[in-house]
């Protein structure tokens, strides 16, 4: 039933373009006429003659191009809901090529009509659809991959494009010359700069297949990275062959200066992106007051930063790549959670639109553009991509095995050489071709097309399969954990600790030298605020702490338990090592038990506390233990809390101090707290403001009686747990009086507690002594 | 504590004293000659290597985990078998078998040596959480390591550490044990719980670092 009705919306679009695209031949000629021809008065001067008012009128034209894009945009984005509606077909085949398939049909049918289809224009292609994609990538890039496979991904990069450019161009001028008289007229110069714009793996196409295979992340970053980083190789030789063609020429002059223009492209890029990185960085500082448009700062700045290289004829993508990676971590310390969603989720938009419209525009270009079908070629440029692209990955592999700690497997190298495939880059370079200065250049068109086709179909479509036959390794999908971020830096200190031993500045040593020099210098800058000096473990641990309840609030606040939250193991669960045997253990009998647990429900019944995920365990009065809200709202409770218990107390209160000046003093001053109240009717409360790793701290008896692992509940008041004392903790002497550590969070406290909190704060380590003496 | 003698290792590079210690650790005949002149110019020569000499390497004081590493070379766990404590000084063998620790696994290995790679490796870590030889790493160590590493972040890391470290325990607990009755307990991480919690670390191929095969004689000052 979806199915039927989408068709049927499609084909009314599909229909309503094909006169409207049809009449310009791209959407970026189309002007739109001030004239409208359905203005009924076209005189103007003559009011002698009234004509009646036109109520309706019909002006297309001036509306045009705008209208024209949407529907282009619209129709894309249908597409893209289209597929997914087909479950079987967007499993075997790759929306890349359903998406060509689609273009072809669209052009087919504009070209029926009698229309010329739209091409590709390239400075579209460059100027609006790529940037997106790239920025995509460029952003979310996983930096410490990259890094690390850094010279791997330059190797292949460089050096691998290079040897491709010249194999590809070198033997299509040997078949040139042998097949004689139709492809003589091809000189080496073209055939080199052919060759040199073939060869470059597209990252919108690598983007494409792989995002849907799932291929673990080291190949992923490998081949990613390549497809990336060899635009700078394709810029300069494009331009270096393409200058010299005319000529006819090449000296070893200009080669030499095409080395140094290709160091001052790809270098040059970054730098420009960098700085503009720098700059969006530094302007985030300034946003918290205006969080609205932090998102535009990042587009605008990376687009900028693309541009201007563009102007002095840098590497675009590298400089956009720079940017994003830059400036990415310390925007993300500075902007809000919701602009960190919003352009998260623009650039996935963008990138994905862009994506599916230069598919559908491949599908279009090559109904529309002029062919020149040559068997030969064709099929040899085919060949000499495929066995290029092979020979290149194999023979660099074994250069960069004998330098990487982890080698590369076959397997690997495997999935490397079938994942490079062609895509739009190289069509649209080709087109940007000069036709007096190229007179092969429709042939060379014919050829790139049929090469992405094969490269995006028959591979794009295998590549699934292979990996599963071959039993790739996978990209792993669980969540990162905290354990695993905590050994993740563990490791990192403890291998550049090991790397300084051997006395060798290696990988680590750097890397480390990096990270220290960026949190003295460069997060005070960047970073606003209190957050410049948070370490890396702490904000993933805030990060990991905010999805939690975000995913608990969302998940309906408690009634159904996310599946990370391990609420089925309580703090209480966990007990510290068994003491040394030298300390008598009492045991409490479980009548005790019962007797106590019964006095505390009685007495506290009418406070509800809530749990925090990660504190359950001894929260003695220490609400600063949680790093949960902004130490702010903490301290402003704490003193509504402590004004209220001014009034409830008979032993005068503190001046509400800063929690640390709180603590000390408390903790350093036996008579602060006075309180001989204590008798035997009352079930004193201990709690104990010591850490837990001080002796004296596990003195005080404690039975928990436990109500049972509670789970989480959300936000809003305060429920008094008292876990249970199921382990014995070492004590001295045992009490007449059941001392009980409660566990309590901090927040809004209930009435009731106001009795209880008090307690919580007068009694101090001093009183347990006493107890334990 | 236990204090074993080292004696009987010779000053003198000696041919076949090379080959059995790689043959023992896997290391190649150069890189056992580097690493010997790197462990005589840190011991000053002498036959022994002390805490106090590691202390002094310049570029491990920034470490912030620099005392358990300096303390991994000196745990007999990591260079005999079932024995623990630790010792005051150690020989070329020691020095050199703690190191074997961070050799990269070699290409071309079966399932099973990768697997026995990855459990030497994750026991080296473990070893060096686990501070009183018990087995287990108990919420105490794991808030120390926790500590240590947060240690240069002055007090904002030392109070989220606990809560990091509690996080971190009811995760190793909750995976492990999985649903636990409120008066079941969780004594601490053992090896194989160790071993689970990090599956998704890829420890054999990550903790490795790369050992020269020429003197290039880039050492520190």
């Amino acid at each position: 039933m979806e199915l039927k009705m989408f068709i049927l919306v499609l084909g009314l679009l599909v229909g309503s373009l094909m006169p409207l695209g049809g009449a310009a031949s791209s959407p970026d000629t189309g002007t739109g006429h001030g004239g409208s021809h359905g203005n009924k008065n076209p005189g103007n001067g003559t009011t002698y003659s009234k004509k009646p008012f036109p109520v309706l009128s019909f002006d297309y034209e001036h509306v045009r191009l705008p209208f024209e894009i949407s529907l282009w945009v619209l129709l894309a984005s249908l597409m893209k809901l289209g597929f997914h509606l087909i479950p079987r077909v967007s499993s075997i085949v790759p929306e890349s090529c359903l998406l060509i398939v689609v273009g072809l049909l669209v052009g087919g049918l504009i070209k029926m009509v009698g229309e010329d289809p739209p091409v590709l224009e390239s400075k579209i292609f460059f100027f609006y659809l790529l940037p997106p994609i790239i920025l995509d990538a460029g952003y979310f890039m996983p930096i410490r991959q990259f890094t690390e496979n850094l010279g791997t991904i330059l190797m292949f990069a460089v050096v691998g494009t290079l040897w491709n450019s010249f194999f590809v161009g070198g033997l299509l001028y040997g078949v040139c010359q042998l097949e004689g008289h139709k492809l003589a007229y091809v000189d080496l110069l073209s055939c080199l700069l052919f060759g040199s714009i073939i060869s470059a793996v597209d990252p919108v196409a690598v983007l494409a297949v792989f995002e849907e295979i799932h291929i673990n992340e080291l190949l992923h970053i490998l081949v990613f990275g390549e497809s990336l980083l060899n635009d700078a190789v394709t810029v300069v030789l494009y331009h270096l062959f393409e200058e010299y063609s005319s000529v006819g020429s090449i000296t070893f002059m200009d080669v030499f200066l095409g080395i140094v223009c290709f160091l001052v492209v790809s270098l040059g890029g970054i730098v420009v992106g960098a700085i503009y990185g720098i700059l969006a960085a530094f302007t985030s500082r300034f946003t918290s007051h205006t969080r609205v448009i932090e998102p535009l700062f990042v587009f605008v700045y990376s687009y900028m930063a693309y541009l201007s290289a563009e102007v002095f004829h840098l590497s675009g993508i590298m400089a956009l790549i720079a940017c994003g990676a830059v400036m990415r971590p310390y925007v993300e310390a500075n902007i809000s959670h919701k602009s960190h969603t919003t352009i998260k989720y623009f650039l996935k938009m963008w990138s994905s639109v862009s994506d599916t419209l230069i598919f559908i525009f491949l599908g279009v270009s090559t109904v529309a553009g002029p062919h020149q079908w040559n068997w030969t070629f064709v099929v040899a440029t085919v060949i000499f991509c495929l066995v290029a692209r092979v020979l290149g990955v194999v023979g660099l592999t074994f250069v960069i095995n004998k330098f990487r700690i982890v080698k590369l497997t076959s397997k690997d190298q495997f999935i490397i050489a079938y994942g490079g495939l062609r895509g739009a880059i190289a069509f649209s370079l080709v087109y940007l071709l000069n036709p007096k200065h190229f007179p092969m250049r429709n042939m060379f068109l014919t050829a790139i097309i049929t090469v992405i086709f094969f490269t995006v179909f028959v591979q794009g479509m295998t590549i699934r399969p292979l990996v599963d036959l071959l039993a790739v390794k996978k990209k792993q999908e669980t969540k990162r954990s905290i354990n695993e971020e905590i050994h993740t830096q563990f490791l990192d200190h403890l291998l550049t600790g090991i790397e300084d031993i051997c006395g060798h500045y290696g990988h680590h040593h750097w890397k480390d030298k990096l990270n220290r020099f960026n949190k003295k210098y460069v997060k005070k800058c960047l970073i606003a605020g209190e957050r410049s000096k948070e370490p890396q473990l702490i904000a993933f641990y805030h990060k990991m702490e905010m999805k939690q309840a975000i995913e608990l609030v969302e998940s309906g606040g408690g009634a159904k338990l996310p599946s990370a939250l391990p609420s089925t193991v309580s703090m209480q669960n966990i007990q510290p090592k068994k003491p040394s045997q030298d300390r008598a253990l009492p045991q409490l009998s479980k009548a005790r038990e019962e007797e106590i647990r019964k006095i505390l429900r009685t007495n506290l019944q009418r406070t509800r506390q809530r749990l925090r995920s990660y504190n359950r365990h001894t929260l003695i009065a220490d609400p600063y233990e949680d790093g949960w809200n902004e130490m702010l709202l903490k301290r402003k409770k704490m003193k509504e809390l402590e004004k209220k218990m001014n009034n409830y107390l008979t032993v005068p209160a503190p001046p509400p101090d800063s929690p640390t000046i709180t603590r000390a003093r408390l903790a350093s001053d036996p008579q602060a707290w006075g309180l001989k109240s204590v008798t035997e009717s009352i079930p004193t409360i201990k709690v104990d403001l010591a850490s837990p790793q001080s002796p004296e701290s596990v003195n005080v008896v404690d039975e928990f009686s436990k109500k049972g692992s509670q789970p989480k509940e959300e936000e809003g008041g305060l429920t008094m747990k008292v876990p249970s004392p199921a382990k014995q903790r070492k004590d001295k002497t045992p009490d007449e009086e059941p001392q009980q550590r409660l566990m309590r969070c901090l927040s809004d406290p209930g009435p009731a507690l106001v009795f209880v909190s008090p307690v919580l704060l007068c009694l101090t380590k001093v009183h347990s002594r006493q107890y334990a003496m | 504590m236990i204090t074993i003698v080292m004696g009987s290792f010779q000053s003198l590079p000696d041919d076949h004293q090379y080959r059995t210690l790689s043959q023992k650790t896997g290391f190649s005949l150069e890189q056992i000659a580097i690493l010997h002149n790197r462990f005589k110019q840190l011991s000053q020569n002498e036959e022994t290597l002390r805490r106090d000499d590691l202390k002094t390497i310049q570029d491990l004081e920034s470490n912030p985990i620099r005392s358990q590493i300096i303390e991994a070379f000196f745990d007999s766990r990591n260079f005999q078998k079932d024995v623990v404590g630790s010792v005051e000084e150690i020989g070329f063998e020691e020095f050199l078998t703690v190191m074997s620790y961070f050799r990269a696994p070699p290409q071309h290995i079966t399932e099973e040596q990768r697997e026995e790679i990855r459990r030497a490796k994750l026991r080296f870590l473990f070893n060096m959480h686990d501070t009183d030889n018990d087995g287990t790493i108990t919420l105490e160590e794991y808030r120390h390591v926790v500590e240590e590493l947060l240690s240069r972040s002055g007090a904002l890391g030392r109070e989220t550490a606990k809560g990091i470290a509690d996080a971190a325990m009811l995760e190793v607990a909750s995976i492990s044990v999985g649903p636990m009755a409120p008066d079941e307990f969780y004594e601490g991480i053992t090896f194989e719980h160790f071993l689970k919690i990090l599956n998704g670390v890829e420890i054999e191929t990550r903790m490795n670092i790369h050992f020269l095969n020429m003197d290039a004689t880039v050492l520190c000052k």
